[in-house]
């Protein structure tokens, strides 16, 4: 029986193709590492984008910007299972002054401010307390900023500045328990090894509430998907906060600072603001809009066997298949429409792998007549929360979740 | 034959606990001395596209400017002057009209 896999193999072809022809029109700006170029369908664009196999202890990647570095996972990644891989997984920097040598021995790991006893932690010492591990989504907090419209200024991902990860390491907690936190604490504060070229650009730092850094979830990972971090991914150690956006999960992470009053740092007071609505969504323009800084993740699905612009052959059973993520919830329920969101019907949820965790989903249908379809998906997460069926739109361009439509040709 | 069996089965645990181990995260880490690759990306010739390409790129390489969509003037003004306000950006207040004319005539509307 014939079923959609032909179709996407057929479509991929296309793809080539175009994207021959596309690199064709950039060689002269390209070296020979940037082999190839894809499009992605941002609105009114530009939509197209070298990929690129030149960063370190990375695979293709589609290239946003050399430096600092912001790498976005190629679409169809996230078809071939629920953990995205190391060297494919999205990258994304502030700041462009990294260091690019890390020495095991002598990296150190500082606790400090509002404890007890600050520490100086080896990679020994800390990998010395117990371990944990699960698997959690690390979702820049502008991905899919490319979609909005109107178009927002800021880096142009399409749907890829995110990725699955099992990750492994230490309890935040029992270091700040190791540490001894004093009374009055409301805050930690978390810098990492990258710098600002300008000498008074604002750190990347982040801050998170003294009980959420000590929930015993938030992990200082030393590992992703069994191996040691990528150093574009934050080697030696970065902050896992699960089911929130990955402007928290703080890369090459070297420093702990316990405060006794809120952070008002750039990054926290003015940077990656929310709109306080529903879905962080207002209107362009509006005024007098509350902003809380960004938070919890919200839930998505993708459809990731199937590319917009395919054709599906009438009358034969379609296998439509993908991921999705409940946020900070795990997922409940996935629904697939093949009629642009007139009738609904669940899809089989496979491995559960954590409720942090992406979720592959799996359905058919059969197109019954020749033309033009909407193929829809729709995340329910266990605390009822559905993705929204209209956009949101705010100034940053965060946390876009909508329903994802992906039209197809029965013929 | 109970003894074989019992033998056996420990040997299949240990293959099995072997093949676990391996899917375990490290348990211990290796220096890295890597090298990030320059922008194969060039501005593209415009008005003042030397100072432009003196100012913006040393905090940034050219894909920032030119994947964004297109913006009007005014956009572009507002985008500079938070470079330099917010950023720190090390620019030349009398520079900023003609880098926000660059950046209006290579990403402005046409």
């Amino acid at each position: 029986m014939r079923s959609t896999s032909v179709m996407a193999d057929a479509l991929s072809r296309r793809n080539l193709l175009r994207q021959a022809g596309a690199a064709g029109l950039a060689t002269l700006a390209m070296p020979a590492w940037a082999e190839t170029m894809v499009t992605l369908p941002l609105p009114g664009g530009p939509g197209d984008r070298p990929i690129t196999t030149g960063f370190p202890q990375k695979g293709a990647m589609i290239l946003q910007r050399s430096r600092p570095p912001m790498l976005e996972t190629p679409f169809e990644v996230f078809d071939q299972g629920v953990f995205t891989p190391n060297d494919r997984f999205f990258v994304r920097w502030h700041w462009s002054v990294i260091p690019t040598q890390i020495n095991v021995d002598r990296f150190r790991l500082a606790v400090r401010g509002q404890v007890n006893k600050p520490l100086s932690l080896s990679l020994k010492e800390l990998m010395a307390l117990p371990h944990i591990e699960y698997a959690a989504v690390d979702e820049c907090s502008g991905n899919s900023r490319g979609f909005f419209q109107p178009r927002v200024a800021g880096g142009e991902w399409g749907n890829g500045g995110m990725g699955n990860a099992r990750w492994t390491g230490v309890r935040l907690k029992d270091v700040l328990d190791r540490a001894g936190v004093k009374p009055g604490a409301v805050q930690v504060r978390f810098t990492g090894l990258d710098k600002p070229p300008v000498a008074d650009g604002p750190r990347f730092i982040k801050s998170l509430a003294a009980d959420h850094a000590r929930d015993g979830e938030v992990m200082i990972a030393f590992a992703m998907n069994g191996q040691q971090l990528p150093l574009l991914n934050g080697f030696p150690l970065r902050l896992v906060v699960p089911g929130w956006y990955a402007t928290y999960w703080v890369k090459m992470l070297s420093d702990i600072e316990v405060l006794d009053s809120p952070d008002t740092n750039f990054w926290m007071k003015t940077a990656y603001l929310i709109p306080d609505t529903p879905h962080a969504d207002m209107q362009p323009g509006q005024a007098g809009v509350k902003l809380v800084p960004i938070n919890r993740l919200n839930p998505r699905s993708f459809v990731t066997n199937v590319k917009a612009g395919a054709t599906l052959p009438v009358g034969m059973p379609a296998s439509v298949r993908g991921i999705a993520f409940g946020g900070d919830a795990g997922v409940k329920q996935v629904d697939f429409s093949a009629d642009g969101g007139q009738t609904w019907h669940a899809a089989g949820l496979g491995k559960d792998e954590g409720k942090y965790s992406f979720r592959r989903w799996e359905t058919r249908f059969t197109p019954k007549a020749k033309g033009t379809l909407v193929l829809m998906v729709r995340c329910t997460n266990s605390k009822g929360e559905v993705q929204p069926g209209a956009a949101n739109w705010n100034p940053s361009g965060f946390m876009r979740n909508v329903i994802e439509s992906t039209p197809v040709t029965v013929a | 034959m109970t003894r074989k069996f019992l033998a056996l089965a420990l040997v299949s645990a240990a293959a099995l606990s072997t093949l676990a181990a391996q899917a375990e995260a490290p348990a211990t880490l290796k220096s890295v001395d890597v090298t990030l690759p320059r922008s194969p990306v060039k501005l593209p010739d415009g008005p003042n596209v030397a100072v432009v390409r003196s100012t913006c790129t040393g905090c940034h390489s050219p894909e920032m400017i030119l994947y964004q969509p297109t913006m009007p003037k005014p956009a572009w003004e507002a985008e500079v002057n938070k470079m330099k306000s917010i950023y720190k950006a090390p620019i030349d207040p009398k520079n900023i009209p003609a880098i926000v004319d660059y950046l209006t005539a290579v990403k402005g509307p046409k």
